[in-house]
């Protein structure tokens, strides 16, 4: 309705205000002479399967190792002669036709860590090892100057994840909001309650923003549909989270964030529980394709795990913790290319502590490599901010168009 | 320091409890430090109220729910390799759609039991008079985390927590992990129940093996930490050393079935050595004394008292406030009613600035006792608003539980959703009897501000009243 757009406007423009920089008018990526780059980041949390998002059919010992559990050949859907993707991941096996998504089947973190919760500390954080650092690598970015000036992010999901938090204001939003008028009215009240709180007052009034922007686009009310079909939002979450990508002045960089991926048990094949999960992720990736539109062919979405499972299947037709995993990158903005980084093989040799898939590339690399030819940062900013302590992780050439 | 006593009653229920009910200050004030100890109780925590079956009887449902199920899927499996699947799309939609009816219908009861549990402690947290024993409570089965995330552990949520986690939060911590390990619900959850040892009888025969979970998350959540300097070979030494603690099955006869169950025959036979220390025991035992000796560990005391001290205090905590909580787990055996002592009479918990910025759950349970009220809907007073507000009751995405920590609750969003909350909530619940500045003193009493008293007083409305209390700063914080 007119009335309320006519509210969030008012309120977009008075929250811009009392945080001293105009939102509306930030300088946003539009500027830039590449064009409006747009970076998502999908966070797989629990340990992504690798063997699984990318089966190495080719390889002698993957169906010795796997068992039951392995993505048979002829359902797999083929990249070249040696790798395929999960038959689940359709649509990004699509896009891989097009030459718009690649896989890196064996990266890593820096640290050989196996507790979820430390290795996604250190994925996000950007360290060179545990507890180096305790903001986000993505959050600095954004306090990095890249070329066509200062960006901003996006959180999207009810907490935010370290990889966004620091110095820099992000934007969040999850679906199931709806700003009232009433809500407007105490708004006001409590900007001047929390003023003498900085945690809630940068907070709330970024979130007031956000709401007021959503509701612009019309992002829709989901909550009917997160009661009924909870597992059905995974599209419209990435539908909406493309909308606002694509507002005049909104942001560049998008952060979700996925679980469900611990399959210690019962993690089922071709179907099963972590083909439910790896749809999911191929939702998210078709629903910011479509949502993007013509932004698609700025865009790089990169899907990425703490670490991988072990090669072998388990006692319990699951996979324990393990090293490396795969990295899907997608996007119109990538390189046309094989496969990114080395494959070690699953030669008993070969296996990182006789278990687990080795890595053969550091996952700072490919962000790197990433935030430079794409995003536009400098190797100054990249290796003293972004990824301090990174000179022997260099950024990875040739991923980007 | 002389602080205020009125001051430290407010801190008692709001900072260690769950926040004021009308009149509940008053009762605090007198005596602060003597209302919170009145609520360390040998014999536990409350239980929540309601018809609310065992773990053996949510076992023995979740059983019947397989058989009902099973041979759906068996239909569906031999439709598939007869090659009646895939000739005509429509069909198969149909076919594919009338089997998840199906099963969701069969699904409904057990949901609707993790429903009654989530209603149940949530009207617990809302009315007890103990708040205290109640936030405590809440703490340990955050730390021993067992989620709706699979529905084999989903409906024995509920139960664990009654079952394994109230009865010990004021005895010895070594009880409520070996009640833990033991419970289906965390054998469930944890993937141990069908672990195997490769020597042993199952493992040799029945091609079964080793799931190494539990292990980890024992040792890595629940005892010694993360950072405690062992490696993978202790956890699986310490997984094998598991191998064997199950849980009672249909064929296992109507007394064993969905009680913990010892099975020899999943045991890694042999010696085992997990953080330098050699396990040379026979079976059942090995693993409970590899479990005795992490409940005794100073790292598990160091771990267990930063935790706790995080969780009352700051999301930075005083050092000698941690010192001192690790000292008294340390000197009592891990007596967690003397850790608990230690607590409350520690200057450090008493500071008058409120760092904790409250969970989800905690703003809504502090919300209803601040309005002198329960819920009575559990979908759209609790499961619905909560999953918005990012924590779903009893579906912590990862075992290490819901976060304690301000970064991850105080997000931009978050602060918005709450404002929802707040705004609907007050529209049914603001009291509608005294003064609206009444009603926060009440809620807040001395920690309640000049600023937010002289909003309050503005406001137009007892429902815009209320909604800036739950939305002021001293309320959304402890």
């Amino acid at each position: 309705m007119t009335h309320e757009s006519g509210y969030s406007r008012r309120t977009a423009l008075k929250f811009g205000a009392s945080l001293g920089v105009t939102f509306l008018a930030a300088p946003a990526l539009a500027a830039l002479p590449q064009g409006q780059r747009k970076l998502v980041v999908i966070i797989c949390r629990g340990a992504m399967d690798g063997l699984s998002v990318s089966p190495p059919v080719n390889d002698p010992n993957y169906y010795a190792l796997r068992g039951p559990i392995a993505i048979p050949a002829d359902q797999a859907l083929k990249l070249d002669a040696d790798f395929a993707l999960h038959p689940k991941l359709v649509n990004i096996y699509a896009l891989a036709q097009a030459g718009q998504a690649r896989i890196a089947p064996a990266v890593a973190i820096p640290e050989r860590i196996r507790s979820h919760f430390e290795a996604q500390d250190l994925l996000e954080s950007g360290g060179d090892h545990l507890y180096a650092s305790t903001t986000g690598w993505l959050n600095r970015a954004l306090t990095v100057q890249a070329s066509g000036g200062p960006v901003t992010a996006l959180a999207v999901g009810a907490q935010d994840p370290l990889i966004l938090r620091g110095s820099a204001s992000i934007q969040s939003w999850s679906p199931g909001g709806k700003v009232t008028q009433d809500m407007e009215r105490i708004s006001t009240v409590l900007q001047d309650l929390y003023a003498q709180d900085p945690t809630l007052s940068r907070a709330f009034s970024s979130g007031m923003q956000t709401e007021a922007m959503a509701e612009n686009f019309g992002a829709g009310d989901m909550t009917a549909k997160m009661q009924s079909q909870p597992q059905r939002i995974a599209n419209d979450v990435a539908a909406t989270t493309a909308k606002f990508l694509t507002q005049p002045g909104g942001p560049s960089i998008a952060v979700l964030s996925l679980d469900g991926y611990d399959t210690h048990a019962n993690q089922g094949n071709v179907n099963g529980q972590l083909a439910n999960h790896l749809k999911n992720l191929d939702d998210v990736v078709n629903g910011l394709h479509d949502g993007l539109g013509p932004t698609w062919s700025d865009a790089v979405v990169i899907a990425v795990t703490e670490f991988g499972r072990t090669a072998h299947v388990n006692g319990t037709g699951g996979t324990d913790h393990g090293t490396a995993s795969t990295m899907i990158l997608a996007g119109g903005a990538l390189r046309r290319g094989g496969i990114v980084g080395d494959w070690p093989t699953l030669a008993d040799a070969k296996l990182f502590e006789n278990r687990d898939l080795a890595p053969t590339l550091d996952v700072r690399q490919v962000f790197k490599g990433v935030l430079r030819d794409h995003m536009g940062l400098d190797t100054r900013g990249l290796d003293q901010t972004v990824f301090p302590a990174s000179s022997s992780a260099p950024a990875l050439e040739g991923l980007i168009a | 320091m002389i602080a205020s006593k009125t001051l430290d009653g407010a801190i008692a229920v709001t900072r260690f409890g769950l926040g004021a009910t009308p009149g509940e200050l008053a009762d605090a004030a007198d005596d602060p430090r003597g209302w919170l100890k009145a609520q360390i109780t040998r014999d536990g925590a409350e239980q929540p109220q309601g018809s609310l079956p065992g773990s053996v009887a949510r076992v023995s449902d979740l059983i019947a729910y397989q058989g009902e199920i099973a041979p759906l899927r068996r239909q569906r499996k031999m439709a598939m390799t007869v090659g009646m699947v895939g000739q005509d799309e429509a069909a198969d939609e149909h076919a594919a759609d009338e089997l998840k009816q199906e099963r969701r219908a069969a699904l409904q009861p057990l949901l609707e039991g993790v429903r009654d549990e989530i209603f149940a402690r949530t009207r617990l947290a809302t009315a007890t008079a103990q708040s205290f024993r109640e936030r405590w409570t809440l703490f340990w089965a955050n730390h021993f985390t067992v989620s709706t995330a699979k529905l084999q552990s989903a409906v024995l949520v509920g139960p664990f927590e009654r079952e394994a986690i109230r009865p010990h939060v004021f005895g010895r911590f070594e009880d409520m992990l070996m009640a833990s390990t033991t419970h289906p619900g965390m054998l469930m959850y944890l993937d141990q129940a069908k672990s195997a040892g490769p020597n042993s009888m199952a493992g040799l025969y029945r091609k079964m093996g080793l799931n190494e979970n539990l292990a980890r998350e024992i040792m890595e959540l629940h005892t010694v930490g993360a950072d405690a300097g062992y490696t993978q070979a202790d956890v699986t030494e310490f997984a094998r050393a598991l191998t064997g603690y199950s849980i009672g099955a249909k064929n296992d006869g109507p007394d064993v079935q969905g009680h913990f169950l010892y099975r020899p025959l999943l045991h890694e036979p042999g010696a085992r050595t997990v953080m330098g220390r050699r396990y040379g025991q026979d079976g059942e035992d090995q693993a409970r004394a590899i479990l005795s000796d992490l409940a005794a560990s100073p790292k598990t005391a160091a771990h267990l008292a930063h935790k706790l001290a995080i969780h009352f205090v700051a999301d930075e905590p005083p050092p000698g406030l941690v010192a001192r909580l690790r000292e008294a787990y340390l000197a009592s055996n891990g007596d967690l009613a003397h850790v608990a002592t230690t607590l409350v009479d520690a200057q450090e918990c008493w500071t008058p600035d409120a760092r904790k910025f409250k969970t989800p759950y905690e703003f809504v349970v502090s919300g209803y006792r601040a309005a002198g009220a329960s819920p009575s809907d559990p979908a759209k007073e609790i499961v619905q608003p909560l999953t918005f507000l990012g924590q779903r009751p009893f579906a912590a995405p990862q075992p290490n539980g819901w976060s304690d920590m301000a970064a991850d609750w105080a997000a931009p969003d978050a602060l918005v959703k709450r404002l929802t909350w707040a705004t609907k909530f007050s529209a049914y619940y603001a009291p509608k009897d005294g003064a609206p500045v009444d009603v926060a003193a009440a809620t807040l009493g001395e920690r309640l501000t000049a600023a937010a008293r002289t909003a309050i007083a503005r406001a137009e409305t007892r429902f815009e009243a209320f909604s800036i209390l739950l939305m002021s700063p001293e309320f959304q914080r402890r």
